[in-house]
């Protein structure tokens, strides 16, 4: 039965329920329970973040404080993984990509490639991303491109609680590497999640809004806390008289290709939405995907909606404008539709 | 906490067990010197580190070790496959980028890789397993198999933040883990005695509260010995252990390399410390095995070598059918 809870609580659910399924199922990360060592509470925070939180307590033995040493405990994970596990390991920004990325991309993603196809590595890289919460610039990027472009890495992106809840669960049931990207403005977002367990499939893509009566004069794709920006420009122009169909991803990798296309053939304009930085981007990628295979069905320019070229500023007055937002979406849309070709 | 071992006793190993301790270091020899002749002619691609005059250290701490166990290994990696239970034969047509190989010819000398004999893989990473090894052995704590894990790596590695991490994080979760810095006294081109801050890798035990301890590399009684020990204490719960093994490698750092950077200290070792002369003196010195017995292992391994090289020579080459293989276990 479905009921209102958070993004950061449907995750927490997610996570417990496979623990309690599947006993190869840990977690590891910084202050995941939060209080290892410490005079006070075991389970202080759950995370810097509170997402899990409780865990702790439900799986004794099964939730692992870390040290700060993302190369160690990322790859402590990879080789759990490699060994009978199937760890949940948080790396608390995806900014510190950097300090543990060879354990992901040399490591964890080349294995079953590298070693002709016989490693199964099961590893759940939970990680927090995007920008909106006034982090700055090491703590705000949104560096799905990066390991999406990784062969061997798969790569998830909920948009919302329902998607975050059956997304992971999958993930957790994979048995290849993912990176699950959570994105940090979301976490307070409620939605309807059921309380049972299910999986949603990767590669899936979820047409979150429709056009009217099975017309849309326009496709968006949007990515991660894109899609709610897209959908508030949508009833917008909906009002002017434009329809929007809009696609959720959900994974950029694997990319339901066939939905974006198939959606792109029936419109003919196609704008994509992703607050990160422009150049070999999600929106680029996506971009060029439709201009090399449906082009002939384009009836102008394709948009991408994006951050600039710059680190996420601190100032509220300018990572605001940084972060595209619905006017931004919704000009876009407007050029395309206006393009007289 | 940082000791020296030498001239350890044999005493405690079986005549069947001294056998197969040198069985595997002839091989490691044997595999070792043909793949420099045959890298010379030109038929082997990419890169090949070599690790000819090291056999003591996989072979030693590899003895060990059964299927429970998982070793993580390095750019030079083939005595640490060949010590771990790795077919030369899947090896040598890996090598040579076949799809007989260990890896159907995707991953090569630097990425020979066995699972199912708990062998991580050869590590093209400098600093790659030493996480990967604290995974492992964090499986076999919670899952309570008795298994431990063993890092290999090298003095160059030995500088890495992953591995200064990964001996702190064994550390604290007390894992099962043995991490054996094998000091050949290069990182490359570069002198350990020049990269290391401390006198010995050894050294840095103490700074991650595990016992340090430093053995002779080309005694394979002093390696089997520090490793028995560490073995023994990371499988009854008691934590990891550093153990350093010195010696110098006989090959370049790759095969090409021209070591202009180094005296002659490759002959002396050759002449005077190598490990299966010096195996062979103490345990026909001691009638634990006869020449006789010797010379036979190594006219086998010599026999299973050279079969390895011509199969290697005959097998077909991946296709183009085989490059889309494999990146996952499943992708829609």
């Amino acid at each position: 039965m479905a009921r209102s809870i958070t993004y950061r609580e449907a995750i927490n659910e997610a996570i417990a329920q496979e623990m309690a399924r599947d006993e190869r199922v840990i977690v590891m990360g910084e202050d995941n329970a939060g209080g290892a060592g410490s005079p006070g509470e075991d389970d202080a925070w759950g995370g810097v973040l509170g997402v899990t939180k409780g865990l702790y307590g439900k799986f004794p033995g099964r939730v692992l404080d870390t040290p700060i040493s993302e190369s160690a405990f990322v790859g402590a994970a990879v080789g759990a993984a490699t060994g009978g596990l199937r760890p949940v390991v948080e790396l608390m920004f995806i900014d510190f990509l950097g300090v543990c990325f060879d354990q992901i991309f040399n490591q964890a993603a080349k294995f079953r490639y590298m070693f002709g196809g016989k490693a199964v590595t099961p590893v759940v890289v939970r990680t927090m991303w995007g920008a909106g919460l006034r982090a700055a610039a090491q703590h705000s990027q949104s560096l799905l491109s990066v390991v999406t472009h990784i062969p061997g890495l798969k790569v998830v992106a909920p948009s919302n609680p329902y998607d975050a809840k059956g997304l992971l669960i999958q993930a957790i049931r994979d048995d290849d590497p993912v990176i699950f990207a959570e994105h940090k403005m979301l976490y307070d977002v409620s939605g309807d999640v059921p309380e049972e367990s299910y999986a949603i499939p990767f590669g899936e893509a979820n047409i979150v809004r429709e056009g009217s009566n099975g017309h849309a004069d326009v496709t968006i794709v949007a990515i991660g806390r894109m899609v709610n920006t897209a959908l508030e420009a949508a009833d917008e122009l909906a009002s002017s008289g434009i329809q929007v169909e809009i696609i959720d991803p959900r994974t950029t990798s694997p990319l339901d290709t066939d939905t974006i296309l198939e959606s792109v053939e029936n419109t003919g304009r196609l704008v994509v939405v992703d607050e990160s930085n422009p150049r070999c981007s999600l929106a680029t990628d996506i971009a060029a995907l439709a201009a090399q295979e449906v082009f002939g069905s384009l009836r102008a320019p394709i948009q991408q909606v994006t951050g600039p070229h710059t680190p996420v500023p601190f100032a509220d007055s300018l990572e605001d404008l940084f972060i595209p937002d619905t006017t931004r979406v919704a000009a876009a849309v407007k050029t395309v539709v206006d393009h007289v070709g | 906490m940082t000791g020296t071992l030498t001239q350890a006793p044999a005493a405690e190993l079986t005549p069947d067990a001294l056998l197969d301790a040198y069985r595997t270091m002839r091989t490691i020899r044997d595999f070792e010197e043909r793949v420099h002749e045959e890298f010379a002619t030109g038929d082997i691609p990419g890169f090949v580190h070599l690790y000819a005059g090291e056999e003591a250290s996989a072979t030693g701490v590899c003895s060990h070790l059964d299927l429970r166990d998982a070793i993580a290994s390095t750019h030079r990696g083939h005595g640490h496959c060949i010590a771990k239970g790795v077919d030369v034969m899947g090896m040598m047509a890996e090598i040579f980028g076949k799809l007989t190989g260990s890896c159907r010819g995707k991953g090569g000398s630097m990425h020979i890789a066995d699972l199912s004999k708990g062998m991580l893989g050869a590590n093209g990473i400098v600093g790659g397993g030493p996480p990967l090894i604290c995974g492992r052995a964090l499986a076999s704590k919670l899952k309570g198999d008795g298994g431990v894990a063993v890092a290999f790596f090298g003095d160059g590695a030995s500088n890495q933040g992953t591995t200064l991490e990964s001996l702190n994080l064994a550390s604290i979760w007390n894992l099962p883990a043995i991490f054996v810095a094998e000091n050949n006294g290069y990182a490359e081109a570069t002198s350990s005695t020049w990269s290391v801050a401390t006198d010995d890798i050894a050294d840095r035990a103490a700074a991650f509260g595990m016992p340090g301890v430093i053995v002779d590399g080309f005694d394979f009684f002093a390696v089997h010995e520090a490793a028995g020990e560490a073995v023994a204490r990371a499988r009854e719960g008691g934590g990891p252990t550093l153990i350093e093994v010195k010696f110098t490698r006989y090959f370049g750092h790759f095969e090409g390399d021209q070591q202009l950077y180094r005296a002659d200290e490759v002959r002396n070792a050759r002449e005077n410390l190598d490990c299966l002369k010096v195996f062979r003196a103490r345990v026909t010195g001691s009638g634990q095995l006869t020449d006789d017995q010797l010379d036979q292992v190594d006219q086998e391994v010599a026999t299973a070598i050279a079969a390895s090289v011509v199969a290697a020579k005959a097998a077909p080459k991946p296709g183009a059918d085989d490059l889309l293989t494999d990146v996952y276990v499943s992708y829609q």
